[in-house]
């Protein structure tokens, strides 16, 4: 094989326009953590997370609205983790919590698919980073589409039947601030998506089940889940 | 075949290390000029999609950390802001203990892999590079451990610097690697001693997620990581991939 670099990477996935890097924050709807109780202060955790706990959904797990997702034959459910998802407009490097708005070009949906793990000891790759397992949209917003970010509602629906009602306003870091602490260490590029927290309990959902994310401002993101891998 | 990727006189170019008329080491950029390798800008050798990374991957460092070798691989993912190319300057939070080194044989995807069986794994690599991931462990914490604060901070994984085609490497799998910081021998290892080897860590990722071409595996670090200091060169070496350069460098260098 000859290889010519650069080796381009295609980044133009749905919806158009992101960069293909979707980070988000664990345990950082207060229900998440609120779940664990006081085993984070037992082995392995020892401790409430100090600095935010992320995760990676890397190009291989991102879909789109309408897309199905396959359920692994090797696990009878799934987990929904609702996300509100920042868009990058800028790169933001070291930004200070007042100025982070400044940052963000818009929002979307992000559904964060998970194979159930009970530890989160270690990060969670097998369970998180399969492919298809990040739908986003079903579009991205505009910045000014949402009025107040820290007080948007999310809602899930299986089959039609309300799962889960959340809201950014539980979270345990807003998203200026997530997103100050984020970029402290790490630049985000344009593009990039911060997906802010999912609650607790996540919903579990079966093949066959079809699966609906709402946020007001946004709209609807929608997917069937599927059994086997095709 | 060495493929690097450089800046030079205002553009990016492919660029093969040559010798230069006078002896020194160069590099003949794709359009024909021939340059000075310290002229040039180093990037890293792929414009890399998903970046995977193993940790506890060499039997005696996994001893080091009381690890059990039947446990599960150890992965965790990086992002794209992390890499840096040869030559680069990587900063030491002034409030850091202890951020060391990791020498780590890097594996360039060349070709989709979705489950594909140990047999074919390697024939879905385009080639090898040099990873330096470093880790800054007074930030590591046992949520989703290594976590990114620790492991995927800006410019804190050095890659290059170049790619070499898989063609040229024998037996990924036999490989000697060695960091020397200030030119002293800190790390040595070879990755005949990694607890999984190329191609069952392949066949493993694979089972559950579709590796593109541009992907990279970090294919973890044998014992022997040190404390590193501002000011300090480390150099990490891998047989037949040549020798990564990158500079320790303080938080006022980033204002």
């Amino acid at each position: 094989m000859r290889l010519t670099p650069p080796v381009a990477v295609p980044m133009d996935v749905p919806p158009y326009g992101l960069s293909g890097t979707v980070y988000g924050a664990l345990l950082n709807h207060r229900s998440a953590l609120e779940a664990l109780g006081e085993a984070v202060n037992r082995a392995p955790y020892l401790g409430a997370p100090r600095a935010p706990v992320l995760y990676i959904k890397p190009h291989n797990t991102l879909a789109a609205s309408g897309d199905p997702v396959s359920v692994p034959p090797e696990v009878p459910e799934l987990e929904i983790g609702a996300n509100l998802g920042l868009v990058l407009g800028r790169a933001a490097s070291r930004v200070a919590e007042r100025d982070a708005f400044g940052y963000v070009a818009g929002y979307l949906i992000v559904n964060d698919v998970s194979v159930p793990h009970a530890s989160c000891y270690r990060p969670a790759i097998r369970s998180k980073a399969r492919d298809g397992f990040c739908p986003l949209g079903p579009r991205v917003v505009p910045r000014s589409a949402v009025a107040d970010p820290d007080a948007v509602s999310i809602r899930i629906y299986v089959d039609g039947v309300l799962r889960q009602t959340a809201s950014t306003a539980q979270l345990l870091r807003p998203a200026a601030r997530l997103l100050a602490e984020v970029s402290d260490f790490m630049t985000l590029a344009p593009g990039d998506v911060l997906a802010l927290g999912a609650a607790a309990p996540a919903p579990r959902v079966r093949a066959g089940q079809l699966v609906r994310i709402e946020i007001d401002p946004i709209g609807r993101l929608e997917n069937r889940f599927v059994g086997g891998s095709a | 075949m060495r493929l690097a990727r450089v800046a030079y006189a205002g553009a990016i170019h492919a660029a093969q290390p040559e010798q230069r008329p006078d002896g020194r080491p160069g590099l003949r950029l794709s359009d024909g000029r021939t340059v000075a390798e310290d002229e040039v800008v180093w990037l890293p050798p792929v414009e890399a999609g998903t970046i995977v990374a193993l940790g506890l991957k060499y039997a005696a460092r996994a001893r080091e950390l009381a690890f059990g070798a039947t446990e599960e691989p150890l992965v965790f993912l990086k992002g794209p802001g992390t890499l840096i190319g040869h030559r680069g300057c990587t900063r030491r939070p002034a409030d850091a203990s202890f951020m060391h080194y990791e020498c780590e044989l890097a594996v360039i995807i060349g070709r989709t892999a979705r489950a594909v069986s140990r047999a074919a794994a390697l024939q879905h690599v385009a080639g090898y590079s040099i990873a330096n991931d470093y880790a800054v462990r007074d930030y590591l914490e046992n949520w989703y451990r290594p976590n990114l604060r620790a492991k995927n901070r800006d410019g804190a994984t050095a890659l290059g610097p170049w790619l070499v085609e898989a063609a040229d490497i024998g037996d990924p799998g036999n490989l000697g690697l060695r960091t020397f910081v200030n030119g002293k021998l800190t790390q040595q290892g070879n990755t005949r001693d990694m607890i999984t080897d190329i191609p069952t860590l392949i066949e493993y990722l694979s089972s559950f997620m579709t590796l593109s071409a541009g992907d990279l595996i970090l294919t973890g670090t044998p014992e022997g990581v040190t404390n590193v200091a501002v000011g300090d060169e480390v150099v990490c070496e891998i047989d037949g991939l040549g020798s990564l350069r990158n500079t320790i460098v303080a938080d006022s260098a980033f204002g």
